[in-house]
């Protein structure tokens, strides 16, 4: 009854609330499509400088691929690079093939040097190997790869930081201790604000994975209920720790301090990055970041069409979070009552 | 509440007992030493300058705060006990409103904590409105409410489950005159009406319209008695002068 009453309290502020409604329910969408916009646009296509490379091998390049600009000698081809005009110069030396790469931007070195690989290796008569997919297809972009990591990222973010102010307010504006000040159990406030929250972060949620796969149209292998499931646990988790968190800190500024003390590390071990290239007991950190076992699912969910049995330990483990957290902001409030 | 007849076992069994208590934060003693007795039905105001101990004393007898020494007994049952948030009305010195939410659904929310529902609940917010003389604005945003409504409000709010003691911290400070007057017009009325009534100021004239008085400074209680009482012992012709002199004669 009591919980009751303080989550129906948080309910009615929260709905007054325009703005901070809108950073929760809009401002990820935004993020979302930004995203999308720029890591699903056209495929680069490098400008190519040639330098007495025989007509046929010219045309193989694929114009696809790149633009190819023919020069007439080295150095004006080298002119042209240095200029910021190519990607690269492409000639023979000694009857030998060599590609000069302007070299700053690796994404366009490899572009370069696929595009060229092809055109060479055609001389050849190789066996062209047939290639299938076991999960995704060819045309996965790299945003359908961590798609699934950046819509648990986001609910995360937002509700952690939604949470912790509003819980942190609760306490400066002395409401908090006027709400000791009544028969309330220490865990039925706890209780309060999960239960109101929680309404919000499961409609955010859902409305992050709407969004992501019906209308920017991310690759989705999986249930979308198993996606909703742990994109509500992965909010639940940051809705605890935003709330023991900010027992912790005196001010809203104060809380800000928390997301590169807190959020930060987890996008890096959240597997946007891979971190197999890292130290092993490095990686090892990972297990104590709850965004890590929610991307993990999401990800198998939604690349590779997981089911529950294959996700089952990161569900676990983020109730596991969730509860472990909604106890010790209970222990945590003992500072603001001593009952 | 019938629950408290039965806590009562003779008539001078006092509503709050103090016994040495002593509070620490750090190093720092803000409390000394204290020990009061406030009887049933008594308007007892606690008489300080700021920083003298009065809002740690309040939040050690409503239970918010616990004592490093000494023991705190509110109507027979050793504090803090969860149960015993019930058994008083409480209010702090800042307004401790929802500023988004409106006065009627501030009150419905406290009124929920205290365990009223339906028309019960109705019913006791109707009535400790009217006598904060706030019902015509009960559903405004408390963000318009000016500073007095907002007093009144939390004062409002303390009474709504009826309970026989009161613990007000600095119940009229920045209301104008005439509302101060009809904030104490109510205090009497319910005290006439059985309630007992803990408050603190730090305005002098206020302590001379209370039953009892305790002079608090520095953390020790230094005097109790009542106003006039007050000034008799000290020689004083006000609560003022009295106050210096049994204050201990040190100006701050």
């Amino acid at each position: 009854m009591r919980t009751r009453a303080l989550a129906t309290r948080i309910i009615s502020q929260f709905v007054r609330d325009k703005r901070t409604l809108a950073l929760l329910f809009l401002a990820p969408l935004l993020v979302l499509t930004l995203m999308h916009f720029v890591f699903n646009g056209q495929q680069v296509k490098p400008d190519i400088g040639t330098v007495g490379i025989p007509a046929p091998m010219t045309d193989r390049i694929d114009p696809d691929g790149a633009h190819v600009t023919s020069y007439a000698n080295r150095e004006e081809a080298e002119q042209a690079l240095r200029d910021g005009k190519l990607d690269a110069v492409f000639s023979l030396e000694g009857g030998k093939p060599s590609i000069l790469l302007e070299g700053s931007d690796p994404s366009m070195n490899k572009a370069v040097m696929l595009v060229l690989q092809k055109s060479i290796q055609a001389d050849m008569l190789t066996i062209q190997p047939a290639v299938s997919y076991l999960h995704g297809n060819e045309d996965l972009s790299s945003f359908d790869s961590f798609g699934p990591v950046l819509i648990g990222f986001f609910s995360f973010f937002f509700v952690f930081l939604l949470a912790g102010v509003a819980f942190l307010r609760e306490r400066t504006t002395g409401t908090l201790e006027r709400l000791l000040a009544t028969p309330i159990r220490r865990s039925e406030v706890v209780a309060g604000y999960l239960l109101g929250f929680g309404l919000f972060t499961l409609l955010q949620a859902s409305l992050i994975a709407w969004f992501s796969i019906d209308v920017l149209g991310l690759y989705m292998d999986g249930s979308i209920w198993l996606v909703l499931l742990m994109n509500l646990l992965l909010t639940l988790t940051a809705l605890t720790l935003g709330t023991l968190l900010s027992s912790f800190a005196g001010s809203e500024f104060q809380i800000i301090q928390f997301i590169p003390l807190v959020i930060v590390p987890q996008v890096f071990f959240s597997g946007l990055f891979n971190l197999e290239a890292m130290d092993p007991w490095l990686q090892k950190l990972s297990y104590i970041m709850p965004l890590y076992y929610g991307a993990d699912a999401m990800r198998g969910i939604m690349l590779r069409g997981e089911g529950f049995d294959d996700i089952e330990t990161d569900v676990y483990v983020l109730l596991g979070f969730s509860v472990a957290f909604a106890l010790l902001n209970v222990v945590a409030l003992r500072k603001q009552r001593a009952i | 509440m019938v629950q408290t007849h039965t806590n009562i076992k003779s008539a001078p069994e006092p509503v709050v007992d103090l016994q040495g208590i002593t509070r620490r934060f750090g190093k720092r003693t803000v409390l000394d030493g204290i020990a009061l007795r406030v009887g049933r039905g008594e308007i007892f105001g606690l008489l300080g300058p700021s920083g003298s101990g009065k809002t740690t004393l309040i939040k050690l007898i409503t239970g918010i705060d616990k004592a490093d020494e000494g023991e705190v007994v509110m109507l027979g049952e050793k504090m803090p006990k969860l149960s015993m948030l019930q058994r008083f009305g409480y209010m702090a010195q800042s307004d401790a409103l929802y500023q988004e939410l409106t006065a009627k659904e501030n009150l419905l929310f406290f009124a929920s904590l205290f365990g009223l529902s339906g028309a019960r609940r109705k019913e006791r917010i109707q009535a400790a409105m009217s006598v904060v003389d706030l019902l015509d604005h009960l559903n405004k945003p408390v963000a318009a409410y000016s500073g007095g409504m907002k007093r009144r409000l939390s004062l409002a709010i303390s009474l709504l489950h009826e309970p026989e003691l009161l613990i007000l911290d600095e119940p009229t400070v920045g209301i104008d005159p005439v509302l101060r007057q009809s904030i104490w017009k109510e205090l009497t009325a319910l005290r006439d009406r059985g309630t007992t009534i803990i408050l603190t100021t730090h305005v002098m004239d206020e302590a001379d319209k209370c039953d009892r008085i305790g002079l608090i400074r520095d953390g020790r209680l230094h005097a109790v008695d009542s106003p006039q009482g007050l000034k008799d012992r000290s020689g004083a012709d006000s609560i003022e002068e009295a106050f210096i002199v049994l204050g201990g004669g040190v100006r701050a």
